[in-house]
């Protein structure tokens, strides 16, 4: 009799100890975004890149912030931690309930976070995609990098370059399904059978966008391919773990490098001479002109029709394109003479 | 007379069941813990977390532990008889890659769905053969049909996705019951749960299910079929996963590889959280539903509070190894308060 009250007695203090503090979190951090709005316009927009903690969707969201705050808005970022459609799907849920003015997402799938975005369009929330489309239907704007056309020429014409444009290349892509890297690549091998018929891609490997896998799937090629003379990782993990491995390999100076990357993860390996010269566009760019973008969506400037343009701060003025794309520019080539300019 | 009562020393009637009055036999356990706990977050969240008294956040809160409190129901029960079932989420990800596949191929998707039921089952069939007939532990074996499942369903899709499913199933997944936010899948669940409720509380299978965990042997010798007690339970967890992975690839629109990564921990986090004792014998089915409840409140509460993701995990993380260690301390508390001359009590048991 005793011992119970006293067993039922602990458990109560644990139970509410544990609702309490979990609570707390939420009281406390709940607050500081319900103010947001105010009258006129709902100017809360929040950014959910394919997971946290990714040093790319860090520097789109620094610059998206930095829009943002420009205009008097509000900004948040939630995401997953791992970079999976269904883990997005309750964030872009929650945000349609919490009634944000715009939802900025990086699609882990076209398809399956579709249903969730078309529900936060019902409740009057705007959509934005940016980095990764879903389908054109689902959202009102994509905030595109640049265009494919204009990413894979980049590569192919850098790789080309280096590796005096005959002999085997690989590719090293991210995940299989990734909607960006398979149209690239398919571009990429237009562009090599149009222009470049002595280069031969010979294989495509994925590392997940994966340090260790990807790492992992570099060695593989190299031993598989003794005459391979260049890769081409489209992906910021996929040529920094190439970039190591060759480094530290007997392949160093001989199997040339590019893609795309971050001038922080590659300057190392810039000046070291592994890599000689690789693309990207301004990730911070890109986040500054989504925010830009939904803002322009939510004050009701545009509509997402093709045709409608809208300024975006210090980038100057965009033209909405067909199917609702917005293009941010040509990629941006990184060498050993500019790459001590940037910082991200 | 039956066996229990004729062992028990006849002066001295201390059969568990009638040592205290009714109402603290209710209200006095770690089920009704849990569902207070549940009913408390609940509350603080709807006062202090704006939108999330919204009755939208009950479908999609729904929506979101669905496939979690499904495959609950049979880890309930395998985990009562002290086995483990961790490859249930590669089972929901291997059927929702069939049912992609062979929907692909050109199949209706109930008879796609049908079939990935059936390799469920199939798949639980193997891991019951290498639990009850070659006699390895469910630990081990799981583990390696987590591994197995798992990449056969990467194999046969690679990693692309399969998104072509008819509207009016995946519509279903979503539908919500007239104009009310109580999402359709949820009578599915029900209907689970009454013949899951029986099973364990109200039939001589489920007495079985108890007394394995409680003593495998003495269940044997008085004549439960241990073996074969396990198997079913296993091809239960295998047909009901791939029903999951099913509902899972529908709400989704999308047949992936990847898709229920993790589930399992999730899973076992909430039954064990809900007052089943991973050592076996002890637990009740709705603790566990509160349980899973209380993991799927929580995270939709502190996401509208955005409260990140990583964040989420560690509260959920803490409040399992909580569970968990309140248990087995308040356990040895009483046995040490017990021990000097006290009349030993037995573990209760929540069988009934």
């Amino acid at each position: 009799m005793f011992q119970n009250k006293r067993r039922a007695g602990a458990l109560t203090a644990l139970a509410v100890s544990v609702a309490l503090l979990a609570t707390g979190c939420a009281v406390d951090s709940g607050t500081g975004s319900s103010e947001s709005g105010g009258d006129g316009d709902n100017l809360a927009i929040t950014f959910v890149p394919k997971n946290l903690g990714n040093p790319y969707f860090d520097t789109s969201s620094a610059g998206a912030e930095e829009a943002i705050t420009e205009f008097d808005g509000t900004f948040a970022e939630v995401g997953p931690a791992e970079a999976s459609p269904d883990a997005q799907v309750s964030y872009i849920n929650t945000l349609t309930q919490q009634g944000v003015g715009a939802i900025a997402v990086s699609a882990n799938d076209p398809e399956a976070i579709c249903d969730a975005l078309n529900e936060a369009s019902d409740a009057g929330v705007k959509v934005v995609t940016f980095d990764s489309d879903t389908n054109p239907e689902c959202r009102d704007l994509f905030i595109n990098q640049a265009d494919a056309e204009g990413i894979a020429k980049v590569q192919v014409d850098l790789i080309a370059d280096q590796i005096g444009g005959a002999g085997e290349i690989a590719i090293l892509s991210a995940s299989a399904n990734a909607t960006n890297q398979n149209a690239w690549i398919e571009r990429m091998t237009e562009y090599l059978a149009s222009d470049y018929p002595d280069i031969t891609l010979v294989e495509t490997v994925y590392g997940d966008d994966d340090d260790q896998t990807s790492f992992d799937k570099t060695a593989a090629l190299l031993q598989t391919h003794p005459n391979l003379k260049g890769i081409i990782s489209p992906t910021t993990v996929g040529i920094a773990a190439a970039a190591r491995y060759l480094s530290t390999s007997e392949y160093k100076g001989k199997v040339a490098l590019t893609g795309l990357g971050t001038p922080n993860q590659m300057r190392e390996y810039v000046e070291d001479g592994t890599v000689t010269a690789f693309a990207l566009w301004n990730p911070a760019d890109l986040g500054y002109l989504t925010a830009y973008a939904a803002k322009a969506l939510i004050e009701g400037e545009i509509t997402g029709e093709e045709g409608d343009t809208f300024e975006a701060g210090k980038l100057g003025d965009y033209e909405v394109g067909a199917d609702g794309v917005v293009l941010l520019g040509d990629p941006f080539v990184f060498d050993a003479d500019n790459i001590g300019d940037f910082d991200f | 007379m039956t066996a229990t009562t004729t062992t028990g020393t006849p002066a001295v009637r201390t059969y568990r069941d009638y040592d205290r009055p009714l109402w603290q036999r209710v209200l006095l356990t770690r089920e009704m813990a849990i569902i207070v706990l549940l009913v408390i977050v609940a509350v603080v969240a709807v006062v202090s977390v704006r939108g999330f008294s919204q009755p939208i956040t009950l479908t999609f809160l729904l929506l979101d532990v669905m496939p979690i409190l499904l495959i609950a129901l049979p880890m309930t029960l395998i985990i009562i008889t002290g086995e483990i079932d961790l490859s249930v989420a590669s089972i929901a990800g291997l059927a929702s890659v069939l049912t992609g596949v062979l929907t692909q191929a050109g199949l209706p998707l109930e008879i796609a769905a049908i079939l990935a039921i059936i390799a469920g089952a199939v798949g639980g069939v193997f891991n019951g053969f290498l639990v009850t007939v070659v006699g390895l532990p469910s630990l081990a074996v799981t583990i390696g049909t987590l591994a197995l499942y798992r990449g056969l369903a990467v194999g046969l899709l690679g990693t692309t996705a399969v998104t072509d499913f008819p509207d009016f199933w995946t519509d279903l997944a979503k539908a919500r019951v007239g104009n009310t936010n109580i999402p359709l899948v949820l009578f599915l669940f029900l209907v689970l749960l009454a013949v899951f409720v029986v099973l364990l509380h109200f039939t001589p299978f489920g007495r079985g299910i108890y007394a394995i965990g409680l003593a495998s042997e003495a269940a044997r010798f008085s004549g439960v079929r241990v073996e074969r007690t396990k198997f079913i339970l296993f091809v239960m967890s295998g047909a009901i996963s791939a029903l999951a992975g099913i509902y899972y690839t529908l709400r989704f629109g999308s047949a992936r590889g990847d898709n229920a990564t993790g589930l399992e921990l999730q899973v076992i986090a909430a039954v064990l959280l809900g007052g089943v004792s991973i050592f076996g014998g002890r637990g009740a089915i709705h603790g566990v539903i509160a349980g899973v409840l209380l993991i799927g409140v929580l995270a939709s509460a502190l996401r509208l509070a955005n409260v990140t993701s990583d964040v989420i995990n560690i509260i959920t993380g803490v409040l399992l190894v909580l569970s968990v260690v309140t248990s087995s301390f308040l356990a040895w508390l009483r046995k040490r308060r017990r021990a000097p001359g006290g009349t030993p009590r037995i573990e209760a048991s929540t069988a009934g």
